[in-house]
């Protein structure tokens, strides 16, 4: 594969990835949140909140999760722009919003969809331009 | 007063420490292979790097910030405002990182914004 092609894929391969792990992290630890209940805003309520969040399945899957977000994030920007991953990250509202319409069978307003299509295209518009425009001090040809 | 010095600092704060980070993990190098041994070692770079950790209290400095916000403005108002975050950032790539950010990536960063604010205000 032509390196641009290559550098364009692994790109757009990790932003997946930070599209992925972002929302599944978000997803679980407002499961695991639910499950715990409403926090109460006082020592014994913060404390016992952090004792159910340190023992809850579903919270340590979440942080999991989102380390992978970061890892990704921190990895990819070591080569793409700043300018590139940024827009084309959005493109997790849209998935987002399939998701609660697919899974949660939630109403979204017209006003949402118009969002959705203009993230699409502006997510498309970057997409296309290069991924990196700087000069990278490589360890190694990626 | 407060509601727009809140919201500067939410976007400078949070456009100022991702460019930061971006900066320290340019300097870090890229992965030689997207592998588990060659991406922890790069792990290892980036978080010895200054840079990074210049970015992460500004990061910090935002979400609390965020947080003050959402007790003084409805989310309806304060999370579209951040989507100028996305414009915010690609001006500081284009001045502090010198990206090259051609007609096509701004109307793409434009579109992107207005969409998120959008979809964040439901």
């Amino acid at each position: 594969m032509p390196s641009e092609k290559r550098l364009r894929f692994k790109t757009l391969v990790m932003v997946l990835a930070m599209v992925v792990c972002a929302n599944a992290g978000d997803l679980l630890l407002k499961r695991g949140m639910a499950q715990i209940g409403a926090v109460e805003l006082t020592a014994h309520g913060i404390s016992q909140a952090f004792r159910q969040t340190m023992t809850s399945g579903t919270i340590w899957v979440a942080i999991f999760f989102l380390i992978g977000f970061m890892v990704s994030y921190m990895t990819v920007l070591s080569w793409a722009d700043y300018s590139y991953v940024m827009p084309t990250g959005a493109f997790g509202y849209t998935v987002l919003t399939l998701l609660a319409v697919v899974f949660l069978h939630e109403s979204v307003s017209p006003r949402r969809w118009v969002g959705v299509v203009l993230i699409c295209v502006g997510v498309l518009l970057v997409g296309q331009t290069k991924p990196r425009t700087t000069e990278v001090p490589s360890e190694a040809v990626a | 007063m407060r509601v727009i010095v809140g919201l500067a600092i939410l976007i400078l704060g949070s456009t100022g420490g991702e460019i930061a980070i971006t900066h320290g993990m340019k300097s870090a190098g890229e992965p030689a292979r997207l592998r588990p041994r060659e991406v922890l070692q790069f792990l290892g770079r980036a978080v010895r790097n200054g840079w990074f950790w210049t970015g992460v209290p500004l990061m910090a400095l935002s979400f609390y910030a965020l947080l003050l916000l959402l007790s003084w403005e409805p989310i309806s108002l304060v999370i579209p405002a951040s989507a100028l975050s996305y414009v915010a950032g690609t001006f500081g790539a284009k001045f502090i990182l010198g990206e090259d950010v051609n007609t096509a990536r701004w109307a793409g960063v434009i579109l992107v914004c207005v969409g998120v604010a959008l979809v964040a205000a439901g």
